[in-house]
């Protein structure tokens, strides 16, 4: 029994509103809500809606034949409960057939399997759970954003407790082999992985409605001729798209509905092939082979790799940049916060940073709400800026909450470095209002201090004892050149106290 | 092909862009086998000319007398006219100019471009009558060569090109590297316009620098779009850009701004951008180079916002003095209100400077690698250049495309377009 896979990759990020350098440290929203509700209001009337009637109006037509596999992210989950409620009800009415299978994913759409495990791991975990609880299924199947896949992201992903991943037939990883196939990972062969064809799949998504393409227009009749066509040994056919291609990316217009109306029917009574889920393909088939990966593949461009998102130097410096703030994160509980770090992670931030499409790419433009891939960067950097001051700030009343102790060495020791000769009862006072300071701006600006003890040069000396925050606590010193002793018994907050200290003009 | 082409300066003696333009394209149509009758007005005196070399050496890239092969030579017949006619003048400016630095002897170069302040309130007559004049030997040359289409460029050489094709039946094609609009905003010399509109519609097809330009062509002079092709301009490359020994002697980063200090430069955006910068960077400094007729205001205004220790302005620069700007530069800002090309941003470029150009010049259509901003968006602007200074990654990328792409902007290219308009002229007239 040969199959056809059909599966949807549902997906919107949150995009984000113009946000100037300026608004750094002083404004923490960052989406363009306008946008992303016209967005997802438009897509919902164009494809979601009609879109899933028309898949449950397939599902009730052939009973248990016709079977269609999703996976929705987080963002466009969030957004759907946002501003267009019924779609998530539809997706539900579906799930509610027993012929839909929902497929997990990361929560925010991320590129977080790439390099970033924990991260990478709560979010998949967070996303099953989530899909669990709105669909009633506990996912089996597993597909990266952008269809990333390598060995160890597999590997990840069947430790995770996945049987099922989904990936790009790439054809520089398949070589002479066919996507038509059943593999396993590489280094788990416990885990399947199904292979997009794509010659197919972009017949649909991308060319359906090309008018000078060859074989336009293309019908169902005209496809599963084609699925007829093949190697009669394969096994499976995984048409794996954008549900925007349903009514979005191809219009209404271009026949697109009449072709997915059609192809169930046309399936049945012109060919030998079925309609299965992942999952029933798991339970059904064998993998062939162990397919090796050892570098990342995608299902973008021509190229099937990671250069759509990882390409130029824009794109490593910003991912290079959020991903900093992983450690940070962890100990992190704010909500809103968690929020919005989840939010900035998304691929399409990225991929709008892409200077790939300055050659080619009308898909690269598609959604993209900048001009340039440098206004993309701009503007996601701002945010990243400000989203880094906000996590620090908050990390801060924690560490002293919890170990009071060793923030007030640290305080201690930067303050040595700074403040300098003055009179006891001025230190006291000002140590009182650099304490005020501190939970006021919360937001600690390590710059600002090392230029601040730089303007000024006590000639003071510093002893050091203990340095909670030794890298900050060198640099002070280095910055001033301290020559008389000081002693010091108190202190606030490191950074404030470097930044105080520019008030005042020490004389040693 | 054979072309009979009305231009203005010629090695070595070039003053401005509109002439490295001519003489990058004439070299560019030589390249694909075009011969070239250029006609040139001849200057004054040396040293009026040096005056304005002066002031223009900026645009001065090459030693043109080294790059001029024999085989560009035995392409090009090159003829000087005894005419007191300029480029890239207005009347007005001629007036002062005539006045000034020949009547008078006077040199003072800055002023030249400060139209404004020297302004007559008259029609330059001087300038109008050597129009007259230039195109009256126009007639005499037009006799005496072959050719098959004849090439104008810029208002003072249209009527030449009109008379040009009035005795010879050949086709003209006028090359429009700025409009009056440009030049004037709205305030517009009717006179400038009328000649400029009545060449636009004697040619037989019109070149524009920029599809903005074209635009402006088609839009505010009424010439059919079907005639009107946009060929951007390119420029000559260079092997190496000798900043190396150039050092900085500030600590901060230097945004810099360079050229006329007038209207349709947009200086006061960057004012306004810096003040907007410096707010969150002090460690910053903004450089004004150029002298024009809002100078004035503009320190006021930097006085005004209290920034007068990060906000720097070295008057009028030339030579030498540009190129060790550009090496101190970390940003390079553009924000002109109306810039029929622009050049300087590749210049910035090619000393790997990265820069911020306004949407409204002709060169935002050919760069890619250019953080581009309207030029009235004053946040968008300051945003771009703290980008550049804050975000490393941009640094990177521009250096790494950004002069790439400007040596891909070469002659050769845009003079095989030139030569495609040609063809269709002449193919449209036989």
């Amino acid at each position: 029994m040969r199959s056809v896979c059909l599966y949807f990759q549902v997906h919107q990020p949150y995009r984000l509103r113009t946000y100037r350098f300026f608004n750094i440290g002083q404004d923490h929203y960052y989406y363009d809500d306008y946008q992303n509700r016209h967005i997802i209001r438009r897509v919902a009337e164009k494809c979601y809606l009609p879109a899933n009637r028309m898949m449950l109006q397939l599902i009730n037509e052939f009973g248990k034949g016709f079977k269609v596999s999703y996976s929705i992210s987080g963002t466009a989950l969030d957004q759907f409960a946002q501003y267009v409620p019924e779609v998530i009800d539809s997706f539900r009415q579906l799930a509610a057939t027993g012929c839909v299978e929902f497929i997990s994913e990361t929560e925010y759409h991320s590129l977080a399997s790439l390099g970033n495990e924990k991260e990478f791991i709560r979010q998949v975990e967070t996303h099953t759970k989530r899909i669990e609880e709105l669909f009633g299924q506990k996912p089996q199947t597993f597909r990266n954003s952008e269809l990333i896949y390598s060995d160890v992201i597999g590997e990840m992903a069947a430790n995770m407790g996945f049987h099922t991943m989904l990936t790009e037939g790439a054809k520089h990883v398949l070589g002479w082999k066919s996507p038509n196939y059943i593999y396993c990972n590489n280094l788990n062969p416990k885990l399947r992985v199904l292979l997009r064809n794509f010659r197919l799949s972009d017949d649909v998504s991308f060319r359906f409605s090309e008018q000078n393409w060859s074989e336009w227009p293309l019908t169902a009749e005209k496809f599963v001729g084609w699925l007829n066509a093949m190697d009669p040994q394969e096994e499976v056919v995984n048409l794996f798209l954008d549900y925007e291609t349903i009514g979005e990316h191809q219009l209404k217009e271009s026949g697109i509905f009449d072709f997915f109306y059609h192809l169930p029917s046309t399936v049945f009574a012109k060919s030998n092939f079925t309609f299965a889920t992942p999952e029933e393909l798991y339970q059904r088939l064998q993998p062939m082979a162990a397919l090796s990966v050892p570098y990342a593949i995608s299902w973008a461009d021509e190229e099937r790799d990671l250069t759509a998102w990882k390409g130029n130097e824009l794109q490593a410096e910003a991912l290079s940049k959020l991903y900093s703030l992983s450690d940070a994160i962890a100990e992190i509980k704010d909500p809103v916060l968690k929020r919005d770090w989840g939010y900035l992670q998304s691929s399409n931030h990225f991929y709008y940073m892409s200077t790939k499409w300055f050659s080619a790419g009308e898909i690269h433009k598609h959604f993209n709400p900048y001009g340039s891939p440098y206004d993309a960067f701009i503007n996601y950097m701002n945010v990243i800026s400000d989203f880094a001051i906000r996590v620090e700030a908050s990390l801060l009343p924690a560490v002293t909450g919890s170990k009071p102790e060793k923030s007030k060495t640290a305080g201690k020791a930067l303050k040595k470095t700074s403040v300098v000769k003055t009179k006891a009862a001025e230190k006291k006072i000002k140590a009182g209002k650099l304490k005020a300071e501190v939970k006021e701006k919360k937001a600690a600006k390590p710059k600002a201090a090392v230029k601040g003890t730089k303007a000024e040069k006590p000639k003071a000396e510093v002893k050091e004892k203990k340095a909670a925050k030794p890298k900050a606590a060198v640099k002070g010193t280095k910055a001033e050149k301290p020559k008389a002793g000081v002693k010091e018994k108190k202190a606030a907050k490191p950074k404030a106290a470097v930044k105080g200290t520019k008030a005042v003009k020490p004389k040693a | 092909m054979k072309v009979l082409m009305f231009g203005w300066e010629f090695p070595p003696h070039i003053t401005g862009g509109l002439g490295t333009a001519c003489f990058g394209l004439t070299k560019g149509l030589a390249k694909h086998g075009v011969e070239v009758v250029f006609v040139v007005p001849k200057s004054f005196g040396d040293e009026s000319q040096e005056g304005f070399r002066l002031i223009n050496a900026s645009d001065i890239e090459l030693d043109f007398t080294q790059t001029l092969t024999q085989e560009f030579r035995e392409k090009i017949s090159y003829m000087e006219v005894g005419s007191n006619l300029v480029p890239y003048v207005g009347p007005e400016e001629f007036e002062r100019w005539y006045t000034e630095e020949i009547l008078a002897k006077k040199t003072d170069i800055h002023s030249v471009y400060n139209r404004k302040y020297a302004f007559s309130g008259k029609y330059g007559a001087n300038l109008m009558e050597e129009v007259s004049r230039y195109a009256l030997v126009a007639l005499s040359i037009a006799d005496k060569f072959e050719y098959d289409v004849i090439h104008a460029h810029d208002w003072l050489t249209y009527a030449a090109g009109i008379a040009a094709k009035q005795i010879s039946g050949k086709p003209l094609v006028v090359h429009v590297h700025a409009t009056e609009f440009d030049r004037s905003g709205e305030n517009v010399n009717q006179v400038v316009y009328d000649i400029e509109r009545s060449g636009m519609e004697a040619a037989d097809r019109v070149i524009t620098v920029s599809n903005l330009t074209r635009q402006i062509v088609i839009e505010r002079y009424g010439i059919p779009a079907e005639k009107v092709f946009t060929v951007h301009n390119a420029v000559e490359p260079v092997d190496k850009p000798e900043t190396d020994e150039v050092t900085k002697h500030v600590r901060e980063k230097i945004v810099t701004f360079l050229g006329r200090v007038t209207y349709q430069k947009g200086p006061d955006y960057f004012v306004e951008a810096a003040h907007k910068v410096l707010q969150r960077d002090p460690n910053v400094r903004f450089v004004m180079a150029g002298s024009g007729d809002l100078l004035n205001r503009m320190i006021r205004r930097v006085a005004q916002l209290k920034m007068g220790t990060r906000f720097h302005f070295t008057g009028f620069l030339a030579g030498a003095e540009v190129d060790r700007m550009f090496a101190m530069s970390d940003v390079y800002v553009m924000p002109s209100v109306s810039e029929p090309f622009g050049i300087s941003p590749l210049e910035a470029m090619r000393t790997n400077v990265p820069v911020v150009i306004s949407k409204q010049s002709g060169v935002a259509e050919v760069l890619q690698h250019a953080l581009k901003v309207d030029f009235w968006d004053i946040d968008a602007l300051a945003d771009a250049i703290y980008g550049i200074l804050h975000y490393d990654g941009l640094r990177k990328m521009f250096a790494r495309y950004g002069k790439s792409e400007v040596d891909s902007l070469i002659w050769e290219n845009s003079a095989l377009k030139v030569l495609e308009v040609y063809n269709n002229a002449t193919g449209h007239k036989n």
